[in-house]
């Protein structure tokens, strides 16, 4: 179990590349979000990726050149809040197992420690109480693998949306199962990726949800992209927009 | 459908034929719906659940930490007892040693009970040759010996097959029977056959759950019987064991064993569990005259040497990563062309038959890290991979010894791909003039990007980028 620092003044903002090129709103309604609890958020411009599509095909010496390059960028004590249960899977724990062994490993465990995911940061270090400002609605959540088994925050995710007095969260067949992205092995493997996306959306538009959510755009790029092939209608978006918009904030 | 499979080199192939095969999908997505829920309700309580894997993990670290001293423990305490006890460095010494010892017997006849070390030589092939027939007694085995075919799984070796199809296969190759889709006459119609086999056979053969070094005694866990009647009915019985499943002493045995049973198939105990500690004894009824122990290493040594790898070896043989895995699900145990398929067969095969030929597996997975999640001694099966992945693309380094096919899948091009990303993520000024050209691009991002779009539109880039749309609230913040 991790323990929680206090609720701090300022915090830094990660927005990931694929919030960065995909869904920048999502960034923006983070933001809002954190400032609404007070919250003076820094976004660092010089961020860039936190170096996962290096390490997960097996190059490590660039992945840590890269991870290097921006654990150097946040300089102070604030917290990190990442938009992405996988990237913060990668900044929580696995910068820790690059630099193992290293001269460094002390400052790596350091930042490591300081790294958030955005729902998790939310509901243990804010403490945030959501008061739900709109229509009655059903929503679908769906977790990444990282988000859930890394950093045990679809717990997180789900509290948010239970805070929310007219929103329903429905509950998808084979809800932990893996949506077959992975990054490199979605082309690698893609057949066997293909298996997976299509069960993954047929489960989750069996729930006749109105809106799905995710914290985490690698997934939702390739569960929007087979919706979208399908013909369906159903597309996710990221879980900030949606809390923001649901408290009023938008 | 008797397929062999050729090899994981050909995984791509075997893994598609299997994508397009609807009974076999189903009949995998049913089977391993009932074993993750067999699972689910044998741990029932999250918090037992964690100290016992704990409690594993930590019985088969210390194991592990002096697996030497304790192999040298057990052949001496087996010797002892009046076991005999061989080394085998791979799967030919293997081979020789058991074919030697069926010579000294005259042997014609072996019957088996379930091992998956016996898969990994080709015993049955290699005994063949010699003109020794082996016949496979676990009714799974026995049914995809009957096939011709090779295991689908590691502890139920006919799990790709449904009820009909059982039936189908005992009609084709079993005289007098008559198609049924009742699983007792099925299970009957083998136990009958395989009866009379067990009274003549000459050498009876088995695996090894856990070998204690502690007593010499080795353990078998089994629920159908033929493990038992292997191992007492026969003149000789064998048995047969990789290195890795030794274990200190007689007290690891039993929270282990809770674990292999409740992570298989969710059983708090087996209907059978064998303790054999010597050949029968002056004034003994039954039990064989004489035991043999051989002991394999093929591979398992490289594992051993590296600190971190040497986690792969913790392995009990359960299957569980291999239940709760989405991609074998999907695609079966035969399709990775392997002995030991799944998860675990991903950070195991490397060892046994060198990263060159099982480069295409440790890509296999999406990382999604379920196998991690129900191991029963905390593999952290993800991590091995990515090891693995790593060790696929790079030479050794100065100081460490190398993989058996190690940089087999370095690749100039994405070598290259993968520096150019590194580049590009350290220097920002490139990233952002990059992801800007990106969206201001969007347009022209190309409807067919081949493998992405064989099932899925291709990705929609934002009109601005984040950086952009933040530089734009912050100059309108200022402005205020």
């Amino acid at each position: 179990m991790r323990i929680y620092p206090a609720k701090p003044n300022s915090v830094y903002l990660y927005g990931t590349c694929l919030v960065d090129m995909f869904d920048p709103e999502a960034g923006l309604d983070a933001i809002s979000l954190l400032e609404q609890q007070g919250l003076k958020v820094i976004f660092i411009e010089k961020q860039t990726c936190c170096g996962q599509p290096a390490y997960s095909s097996g190059y490590t010496k660039e992945a840590k050149c890269v991870a290097q390059h921006q654990m150097d960028l946040f300089i102070e004590p604030w917290p990190v809040v990442v938009l992405s249960g996988s990237c913060g899977g990668m900044m929580h724990h696995h910068y820790r197992r690059m630099f193992q062994g290293d001269g460094t490993q002390a400052q790596v465990e350091q930042f490591c420690d300081r790294v958030f995911e955005l729902t998790e940061f939310l509901v243990n270090v804010c403490r945030i109480k959501l008061e739900d400002k709109g229509d009655m609605t059903s929503v679908v959540m769906h977790t990444s693998c990282a988000a859930r088994r890394e950093m045990n925050v679809h717990v997180t995710a789900t509290q948010l949306l239970n805070q929310l007095d007219n929103v329903e969260l429905k509950e998808q067949d084979y809800e932990s199962e893996c949506c077959g992205f992975g990054g490199t092995f979605a082309v690698r493997h893609p057949n066997i990726s293909q298996a997976m996306v299509e069960d993954k959306t047929r489960h989750l538009a069996k729930t006749n949800a109105a809106v799905l959510v995710s914290a985490d755009w690698g997934c939702l790029l390739n569960i929007n992209g087979a919706f979208e092939y399908q013909g369906q209608s159903m597309q996710g978006r990221h879980l900030a927009s949606f809390l923001l918009e649901r408290t009023g904030g938008k | 459908m008797g397929h062999v499979p050729a090899g994981p080199e050909l995984f791509h192939a075997q893994a598609n034929a299997a994508l397009k095969d609807p009974q076999l999908r189903q009949n995998f997505r049913g089977a391993m719906d009932y074993l993750q829920d067999k699972r689910k309700n044998a741990f029932v309580d999250p918090v037992e659940e964690d100290k016992i894997r704990t409690l594993c993990e930590s019985i088969r670290k210390r194991c592990l930490s002096k697996l030497p001293e304790l192999l040298e423990q057990l052949d001496a305490n087996c010797t002892r007892n009046g076991i005999q006890v061989h080394w085998a460095q791979n799967d030919k010494e293997a081979n020789n040693i058991i074919a030697n010892i069926a010579q000294s017997h005259k042997a014609r006849t072996m019957i088996k009970g379930k091992s998956m070390v016996s898969e990994e030589i080709e015993l049955n092939h290699e005994m063949a040759k010699l003109g020794i027939e082996c016949l496979e007694s676990d009714m799974g085995e026995y049914i995809v010996q009957l096939d011709g075919d090779k295991p689908s799984h590691i502890i139920m070796p006919a799990i790709h097959k449904n009820k009909q199809e059982v039936s189908d296969t005992f009609e084709k190759h079993l005289d007098d029977f008559t198609p049924t889709v009742d699983v007792d006459e099925l299970i009957q119609t083998g136990r009958t056959r395989l009866r009379q086999k067990f009274h003549d056979a000459d050498i009876g053969l088995s695996g090894v759950n856990f070998a204690v070094a502690e007593t010499g005694t080795l353990c078998l866990v089994e629920n159908e019987g033929n493990g038992r009647m292997c191992t007492t009915v026969p003149k000789v019985h064998i048995a047969i064991t990789g290195i890795e499943k030794v274990v200190e002493f007689l007290s690891d045995v039993p929270p282990l064993y809770s674990a292999l049973t409740r992570s298989a198939t969710g059983q708090a105990i087996t209907t059978y569990f064998n303790m054999i500690s010597s050949p029968r004894k002056r004034g003994e009824l039954d039990g064989p005259v004489e035991v043999h122990l051989v002991l394999l290493d093929n591979g398992r040594t490289q594992a051993y040497q590296d600190e971190e790898m040497r986690k792969t070896l913790q392995c009990i043989r359960c299957g569980a990563c291999m239940n709760h895995c989405p991609v074998y699900t999907r695609i079966g145990g035969h399709a990775y062309g392997t002995v030991y398929p799944g998860p675990i067969g991903k950070i195991i095969s490397p060892h046994l038959m060198g990263l060159d030929n099982t480069k295409e597996l440790v890509t296999a997975s999406s990382l999604c890290g379920a196998c991690g999640e129900v191991c029963p001694v905390r593999i952290p099966i993800p991590e091995m991979l990515q090891r693995l992945r790593t060790e696929a693309k790079n030479p050794p380094k100065p100081d460490a010894m190398p993989m058996k096919g190690q940089a087999s899948a370095a690749s100039t091009l994405e070598s290259l791909a993968m520096k150019g990303f590194a580049f590009a993520a350290t220097n920002p000024n490139l990233y952002h003039r990059g992801a800007w050209s990106a969206t201001k691009l969007r347009g022209l991002v190309p409807n067919n990007m081949g493998p992405w779009t064989q099932c899925r539109t291709s990705p929609k880039l934002a009109n601005k980028t984040l950086h952009q749309l933040i530089k734009a609230r912050n100059k309108q913040a200022g402005d205020k």
